[in-house]
């Protein structure tokens, strides 16, 4: 099935702390509102008021390198965005993604040919995605993690009873 | 067949003869670590249908990122911890002030040679000095790990960095781990363990080691490794004896039953020479740890704040360091030195770093992890330039998006602290 999404595009190393400000770390933990208020607030301060739900960003190289905080996930999550889709992510940061069901999806080129405030055609069932004209493929999750988001998440699967 | 270290403790814990890398197995840690994110974790943990922690005796909870508390929200974090440690009945637990979590582990003999330590902070890695396995996770995972005591790990490729030579004096390990991070990039050793051999390794002292391996985060590593050798097992004899003065030999043999060594002779990924001759004093330029440049490059930078404290570098030789470069001269920018653990700092007043270090004018906090990600405890203003001997210098890392954050090793930031602008130290001396 395809969905049609709008892009939020940036570059390569985006870190963590410009995606969700380490000073809040331990007093902004839960509470999704707080959390999407504090969405990308050094990188992009027009993000958290212009996201909206089904929106997706995609970037360049190590999206997500730095902490290990969950909150740059789940602060996004809480903004309603569909995926992050990038050339590649650091790996806490990849975890955390799968961890709490953001869909963080690898592929190479599309930042070449994204634009903000365009939108792109995704298909998961058959792992494309379309975008200013051309189809490009997602690379595969490995079994376990695709099991993980099947489940809707780490906790969600546990449980579920899935984990040991 | 030949295998890396993570190879073979990845395999051993898995209970596999063999593994590849990529090979994603089920592990059981032997430590699962947390910190102030402890009061979150429980939060997801009380979602879960088990009510109790599954290997306590495997858990290590640190307070350490907002010590002293700075609000009560903070406070109230802390409380919650120490009502949890109770209930399920945790041994390793360390109060606000014993220090920063990595430290305090090797410290205490939480962690050693041939463990596998995950953590729910991403300078997990560190332990990796000692010879164990060290990698960050997420608050869910550790969660997970405390309701099942397992998590998936994927092997990694292993990057192999065979050193030669020597630090000439006035370099310090950070420059090599800078020099490193800016050629390869920050996401040179994505997915990767790193391992540290070779001649230049021994030559090495404990501090350094630690400092290089916790710097791997930085590009991306996964997990950082050197193998124990004779400093290692002394460092550990004397420093066991320190904390564990009822048990010291027990630990320290069951650390020898478990070490593992690498292959000089597996398979790598990537494997490159360095020589430690060459490597010189570094800077890592706002906002990217990988936009090194020489300390020359940038003399005369204005400076406001200095920091040197953390995971990274606020060990005993770093604050020697410091105190040597400021020992009767006055600084020019504030300077703030935060003490990785209260053994350091206890260890630095006896040494007499800290009176230097006073009379200089700088002033000293509560061991922990400061203002290095920018809750508390001296944060810059807008505008403001920082210095810092600490491992990140993103935008708004130390809690102001309008502040520049340069990193350096302690004694370029301590020099830099008495010029009031960026200068290598040797300079500073000539000035003098």
């Amino acid at each position: 099935m395809r969905s049609r999404h709008r892009i939020w595009k940036y570059g390569d190393h985006v870190n963590t702390d410009v995606i969700f400000p380490g000073k809040y770390t331990y007093s902004v933990q839960h509470d999704p509102a707080a959390l999407a208020r504090h969405a990308l607030e050094d990188l992009d301060p027009s993000f958290a008021t212009g996201v909206r739900p089904g929106d997706v960003i995609i970037a360049g190289r190590n999206w997500g390198n730095g902490s290990s905080r969950e909150q740059a996930v789940t602060c996004l999550s809480a903004c309603g965005l569909r995926a992050v889709i990038a050339e590649s992510f650091a790996r806490i940061y990849y975890r955390n993604a799968i961890n709490n069901g953001l869909l963080a999806l690898t592929c190479p080129g599309a930042v070449a040919l994204a634009q903000s405030g365009e939108e792109l055609l995704l298909d998961l069932d058959a792992g494309e995605l379309v975008i200013a004209g051309e189809t490009l493929r997602l690379a595969p999750l490995p079994p376990p993690v695709l099991r993980i988001v099947e489940a809707g998440g780490l906790i969600a699967s546990l449980k579920q009873g899935q984990g040991k | 067949m030949a295998a890396t270290f993570s190879e073979k403790v990845l395999a051993r814990n898995a209970g596999r003869s063999r593994v590849q890398p990529g090979d994603v197995l089920d592990i059981t840690p032997d430590v699962v670590l947390s910190h102030d994110n402890s009061a979150a974790i429980i939060h997801i943990f009380r979602q879960l249908p088990q009510q109790r922690v599954r290997h306590p005796q495997r858990l290590a909870i640190t307070l350490d990122h907002a010590v002293p508390p700075p609000t009560p929200q903070h406070a109230q974090n802390h409380a919650d911890i120490r009502r949890f440690v109770a209930e399920q009945g945790i041994r390793h637990f360390f109060e606000m002030g014993r220090g920063i979590c990595h430290q305090v582990h090797c410290e205490e003999g939480v962690v050693g040679p041939g463990m596998i330590l995950l953590g729910a902070d991403s300078h997990s890695p560190h332990c990796g000095w000692l010879g164990a396995f060290g990698a960050g996770v997420g608050r869910s995972e550790v969660a997970a790990l405390w309701a099942t005591g397992q998590l998936w790990l994927r092997v990694p490729e292993t990057m192999r960095f065979t050193l030669t030579g020597g630090l000439a004096p006035g370099v310090m390990s950070k420059d090599l781990a800078l020099q490193l991070i800016g050629q390869l990039g920050a996401d040179g050793a994505n997915y990767k363990a790193v391992e540290f051999d070779g001649a230049g390794v021994a030559r090495l002292s404990a501090d350094m080691r630690a400092a290089l391996v916790n710097m791997m985060a930085e590009m991306g590593a996964k997990n950082a490794f050197i193998a124990p050798d004779a400093l290692t097992w002394d460092w550990l004899e004397t420093q066991l004896q320190r904390t564990r003065p009822n048990d010291w030999q027990e630990r320290l043999a069951h650390f020898r039953e478990l070490a593992l060594l690498s292959d000089a002779d597996a398979s790598c990924a990537q494997q490159l020479e360095v020589n430690l001759d060459d490597v010189e004093p570094l800077v890592s330029c706002p906002h990217r740890v990988d936009n090194t440049e020489r300390v020359s490059a940038l003399a005369g930078t204005r400076v406001d704040m200095a920091f040197i404290g953390t995971c990274t570098n606020g060990r005993l030789e770093d604050i020697a360091a410091a105190a040597r470069v400021v020992r009767g001269r006055r600084l020019r920018a504030r300077l703030l030195v935060i003490p990785a653990s209260s053994q350091v700092l206890a260890d630095a007043v006896a040494a007499g770093h800290l009176s230097d270090l006073i009379e200089a004018g700088a002033s000293i906090g509560t061991p922990g992890c400061g203002p290095c990600m920018g809750v508390h405890a001296g944060v810059p203003a807008p505008g403001e330039v920082c210095i810092s001997s600490a491992n990140r210098n993103f935008r708004g890392r130390m809690g102001e998006r309008e502040a520049e954050i340069y990193l350096a090793n302690p004694a370029v930031v301590a020099a830099s602290a008495v010029a009031g602008e960026i200068i290598h130290p040797a300079d500073l001396a000539r000035e003098a």
